[in-house]
């Protein structure tokens, strides 16, 4: 762990700005030491991950270094088909909910953020106060009774089996994306509605081509957070699926759990490594943009 | 006057306009409007009464039941108070699970918004690599609430794990962390503190509206650091923090995969990992008493709703906005 600090610094690089000011460069030198610090326990464990998945079982209990000594690729195999369906299927149904999700939540939420944002309707103020309302809403609070009427109308256990976890995301049920696209379609300047409106655009005209097409930052910091949540969401996919068949990645993953034998450390690490790989990917492409949207999003407020 | 740069003049809109030149508008907008906004707002509302209000309601009735899934929904038998009598006296485990449920949230919260402070106010300025920092310390919020996460954060803190090796480097013996009552639930906290990335980012932000001129003021007055973050930054940074703190509590009260991933969906060791949403989990969807499980639900809501209420009334007392805040 601690091994690991000389390799970082580099990013940090103030020299040349603060050769002037010894005392600062100092202080500088401490502030930066310290985050390299905090930075290296704080990766750690994922570092920790990569290399566990790598090891053979035998390295994974004896060897603590952080790299195998025997590269052992064989962890990924043995994990992609560790059950009796093999997890191609599983990565195939998280991405078949997570990207319905996306899609789901982008539509919804920005029908429903145009009208909070920009049309006058009665009652208009009640149903927003309504929908910051179930921003706050607990989402476990619901789970018995939405199981429940989805178990009733024959969603639950149907030949698709995701309706349950795709259906509510169509109808602007994340009232934190909702928000998120209000907030920032207020920033859109009135005058180009009112310029369209002039030159007879109707409510849906101005939708169409003024709001929509400048909301796109909103939208896509939307599906990179929809994506992420719902791939890595757990709750509601661990009530309503269960046929391994139909298992998501998350729920596939307990089930190594559920195997005590201790062979299955290498495999489940692989799986869980791998598992990681869409989101980690998603980081890197829009590092920035995820970092911005959360402060937005947050502090627009 | 526009009307020759008119992109799309759609004839219904065309008629719109001659109206407005009879002075009829207003009144014909609005109904226009109006309906529009009801249109966009449809899906909206449909999933506010399918989703949540209807649930809502159903929830409390069958709060009033025993009902489990298995019978038909019109043979439940009303119960009167008995689920809310049963889980304030006759519960055991149900406390337990309070108790969990309120120790992993008044101590992993505030250290894990501690902890983003702390690395927020090391990364307020401007060098470069900044944002490469902030990035990889916002990473774990990504991904921590995965169940592929905690798999890894229980292994970690196994007999075998990485953090008795790291100990072992000392001298010291650990011991297998995740199945010791004692120690369990701390695993869980030090994984939810180790997500701090993202009330940091938002410390960050806050950080960057707090205007210098009140530092140099300060400084020309003769205050220290220290005085200077009492007195300056804590202030100026109040609507954060409580931002943060009603954000991070009610989401910490919430905590349910990592302790389920630990426990393979039982509390366990000893009940000691018994969240209040998966001792919610198992009564109705492993023990099947879902009657139960929608009166434990609607204590759940009182009780967040409360701590919001009591945070936001007592916020009045320390919350600082400033008046550029905009807030």
């Amino acid at each position: 762990m601690v091994a690991q600090t000389p390799t970082l610094p580099r990013p940090g690089g103030t020299p040349a700005a603060t050769r002037r000011r010894p005392s600062g460069a100092g202080r500088q030198a401490v502030r930066l030491l310290i985050l390299v610090a905090i930075l290296a326990v704080v990766l750690y464990p994922l570092f920790w991950m990569v290399g566990t998945s790598f090891k053979s079982q035998e390295e994974i209990v004896s060897n603590i270094g952080l790299l195998p000594r025997e590269f052992t690729p064989g962890n990924f195999a043995d994990g992609w088909t560790n059950f009796d369906v093999n997890f191609g299927r599983f990565f195939l149904n998280s991405a078949v909910v997570s990207l319905l999700t996306v899609v789901g939540n982008g539509v919804s939420c920005l029908l429903a953020a145009y009208a909070f944002a920009r049309l006058r309707f009665r009652l208009r103020g009640l149903w927003f106060a309504v929908m910051i309302g179930t921003l706050l809403l607990p989402g476990h609070v619901l789970i018995v009774p939405q199981y429940i009427l989805f178990q009733k109308t024959g969603m639950v256990g149907a030949a698709w089996p995701y309706l349950p976890l795709v259906l509510p995301q169509f109808l602007a049920t994340e009232a934190f994306f909702v928000f998120l696209m209000v907030q920032f379609m207020r920033g859109i300047p009135r005058e180009l509605d009112e310029a369209a409106k002039i030159d007879g655009a109707t409510s849906y005209g101005i939708f169409r081509h003024v709001i929509l097409p400048l909301s796109r930052p909103a939208l896509v910091t939307t599906a990179i957070f929809s994506f992420i949540w719902t791939w890595n969401d757990f709750f509601r996919q661990l009530v309503y699926l269960s046929d391994l068949e139909d298992y998501t990645v998350p729920v596939a993953l307990t089930l190594f759990i559920d195997s005590t034998s201790q062979s299955a450390v290498g495999p489940m690490f692989a799986m869980s490594l791998l598992s990681l790989l869409p989101v980690f990917l998603f980081f890197i492409a829009f590092q920035r943009m995820l970092v911005e949207g959360i402060n937005t999003s947050g502090l627009k407020g | 006057m526009a009307l020759t740069t008119a992109p799309n003049p759609t004839p219904p809109a065309r008629e719109t306009v001659r109206a407005s030149a009879k002075s009829r508008r207003p009144g014909r907008t609005r109904h226009g409007e109006g309906l529009a906004g009801y249109v966009f707002l449809s899906p909206w509302l449909l999933g506010l009464m399918a989703v949540t209000a209807i649930p809502m309601l159903l929830s409390l009735y069958l709060s009033f039941t025993n009902y489990d899934i298995l019978t038909d929904l019109s043979d439940v038998e009303w119960v009167g108070l008995a689920n809310y009598e049963r889980m304030f006296t006759a519960d055991p485990s149900y406390w337990h699970a309070v108790q969990v449920t309120l120790s992993f949230g008044l101590i992993a919260v505030p250290l894990k918004l501690a902890a983003a402070l702390g690395v927020a106010l090391l990364l307020n300025r401007a060098w470069r690599g900044v944002g490469l920092f902030r990035g990889l310390f916002y990473l774990p919020s990504l991904l921590g609430g995965s169940v592929a996460l905690a798999i890894v954060w229980v292994s970690m803190f196994n007999r075998d794990g990485a953090f008795n090796s790291f100990l072992s480097l000392f001298g010291i013996q650990g011991k297998p962390w995740v199945n010791d009552p004692e120690w369990s639930l701390e695993t869980l906290m030090v994984l939810a503190i180790w997500q701090f990335g993202a009330p940091m980012v938002i410390f960050l932000a806050g950080l960057k509206q707090v205007p210098t001129e009140l530092y140099e003021a300060a400084a020309v007055d003769g205050a220290g650091k220290l005085r200077q973050f009492v007195n300056i930054t804590l202030p100026m940074l109040s609507p954060v923090i409580f931002f943060n703190l009603v954000l991070e509590t009610i989401n910490g009260f919430q905590g349910f995969t990592s302790a389920f991933v630990l426990s393979n969906g039982t509390g366990g060791p000893v009940d000691s990992t018994l969240m209040y949403t998966l001792n919610l989990y198992i009564t109705g969807f492993t023990e099947l008493e879902m009657g139960y499980a929608s009166a434990m639900a609607w204590v759940f809501l009182v009780a967040i709703a409360l701590i919001t209420v009591v945070f936001f009334s007592t916020g009045r007392f320390w919350v600082h906005y400033s008046d550029g805040d905009g807030n």
